[in-house]
């Protein structure tokens, strides 16, 4: 039975600790919203981008010449995994659950035959791996976009990819990260990065443009000088969703944490008040059993 | 106005403008180009220079921005700008462009020359930047 002392020490912590994690989950609160406005305002031009794409490969058939972003190596032997996490914790099974899917992929694809390498973006994803995958691991960024996130931050993890592919590095890029679905809702999905995935022109207005727009330069240096660009786009959307994502979840793990130190603190108080009184009672029957002998 | 072209500037970071104007000037990597409604579809590249928005009348320069390049889609009703960087030429400041440059320069002295591409790159926008500031 812990003493009366010990249990008041005990609750004033928990208080504290109470206070931390609800003034971290407003701090996060705050931090969401502005990630999304963020990957809002980011969406314009990953869409205006993505229709130019998308008019472009409606109007190439992919042949020698096709710049090999758009048609791969024609190998799929070597495959590079982005690992997208967040570079904190206390986000709940935010950075696990990318980490487990990573996990399962490197099993899938070495199960094929394939050689599989890491490049981590986020500080945790790539102490996670660090324990059993070291030596796949072939570079990793952190604290990227620490003061808001910029293009100029996905640029460089996009250079630092493409300059890898350039030199034959890989054959298939693919991104894990966190998709964005809602505030309670996070969702790991792999995409493919290199080579990249166009939408086909969906309806048939747009391809009624394609046939009769011109390029200047022509089609296969637009793409050239295009693509590098999409991939940054995409890479740029996906940091977004991952940062707005971190914040979400740790929003919710810190109101967790807020309603466990709640619970925790009425149930300590409790027990504080009934050992308070279970001294008082016995300081009594001591006294009157006192009074009763003489 | 059925003689308007709906102009849009984005940047990665956001969508900058979108209005109908009447008559846009944009710096195609092959020329400048002038997009009046009607245009034929084209998708070209730009390069580091100014677009020039003549809002309500074709006579009249209503608003220049700097682009540091990016790719430009017209078709007949529309015309989409995407730069890589958008700054109004009015707050282009010289005087902190010029020590930019010389602070440029010196490094690319200082860096060996197969690396010097992407300063190189930079170079050539801050030099364009300079030739439009007032």
């Amino acid at each position: 039975m812990p003493s009366l002392k010990d249990l008041k020490n005990r609750i004033v912590s928990v208080k504290s600790t109470r206070k931390i994690t609800s003034a971290m989950k407003m701090v996060a609160g705050s931090k969401l919203r502005r990630a999304q406005d963020a990957a809002e305002s980011a969406r314009p031009y990953a869409d205006r981008m993505a229709r130019m794409l998308s008019t472009l490969a409606g109007n190439l058939t992919i042949t020698q010449s096709t710049p090999r972003l758009l048609s791969g190596t024609g190998h799929d032997q070597t495959i590079l995994l982005v690992v997208l996490t967040a570079d904190r914790g206390l986000c709940g099974a935010f950075n696990g659950s990318v980490v487990r899917e990573t996990r399962r992929q490197i099993r899938e694809l070495e199960a094929a035959g394939k050689t599989v390498k890491l490049l981590c973006v986020g500080r945790k994803g790539r102490d996670l791996l660090r324990r059993d995958n070291a030596d796949k691991i072939i570079q990793s960024f952190e604290n990227l976009g620490r003061k808001g996130l910029s293009f100029a931050d996905a640029d460089i993890v996009t250079t630092e990819i493409l300059s890898r592919f350039a030199a034959g590095e890989f054959d298939i890029c693919r991104l894990v990260s966190n998709r964005f679905k809602s505030v309670i809702a996070q969702i790991v999905t792999v995409k493919q990065m290199i080579p990249f995935a166009v939408e086909k022109a969906a309806n048939e207005n747009t391809e009624a443009q394609a046939a009769v727009c011109e390029f200047e330069p022509d089609e296969e240096s637009m793409l050239e000088a295009l693509l590098p660009r999409a991939l940054g786009v995409a890479m740029y959307g996906a940091m977004l969703e991952n940062s707005a994502g971190f914040y979400a979840s740790q929003m919710t793990a810190m109101d967790n944490a807020t309603r466990n130190a709640g619970d925790m603190i009425n149930k300590l108080t409790l027990n504080y008040n009934r050992s308070r009184q279970a001294a008082i009672t016995k300081e009594l029957i001591e006294i009157i059993s006192g009074a009763e002998a003489v | 106005m059925s003689d308007s072209i709906l102009f849009e500037l984005v940047s990665p970071e956001k969508l900058l403008i979108s209005k109908p104007v009447a008559m846009v000037t944009v710096p195609g990597g092959e020329g400048e180009y002038g997009v009046l409604a009607g245009h034929s579809p084209l998708i070209t590249t730009v390069k580091a220079g100014v677009i020039g928005i003549y809002a309500d009348d074709m006579e009249v320069l209503s608003e220049r921005i700097f682009v540091a390049g990016g790719f430009a889609e017209t078709t007949q009703t529309r015309c989409t700008v995407l730069a890589d960087e958008a700054i109004p030429v009015k707050q282009l400041n010289r005087v902190a462009l010029e020590t930019e440059a010389k602070a440029l320069e010196g490094k690319i002295a200082a860096t060996p020359e197969a690396d010097r591409d992407a300063l190189l790159a930079l170079q050539e926008i801050v030099t364009a930047k300079l030739a439009v500031a007032v």
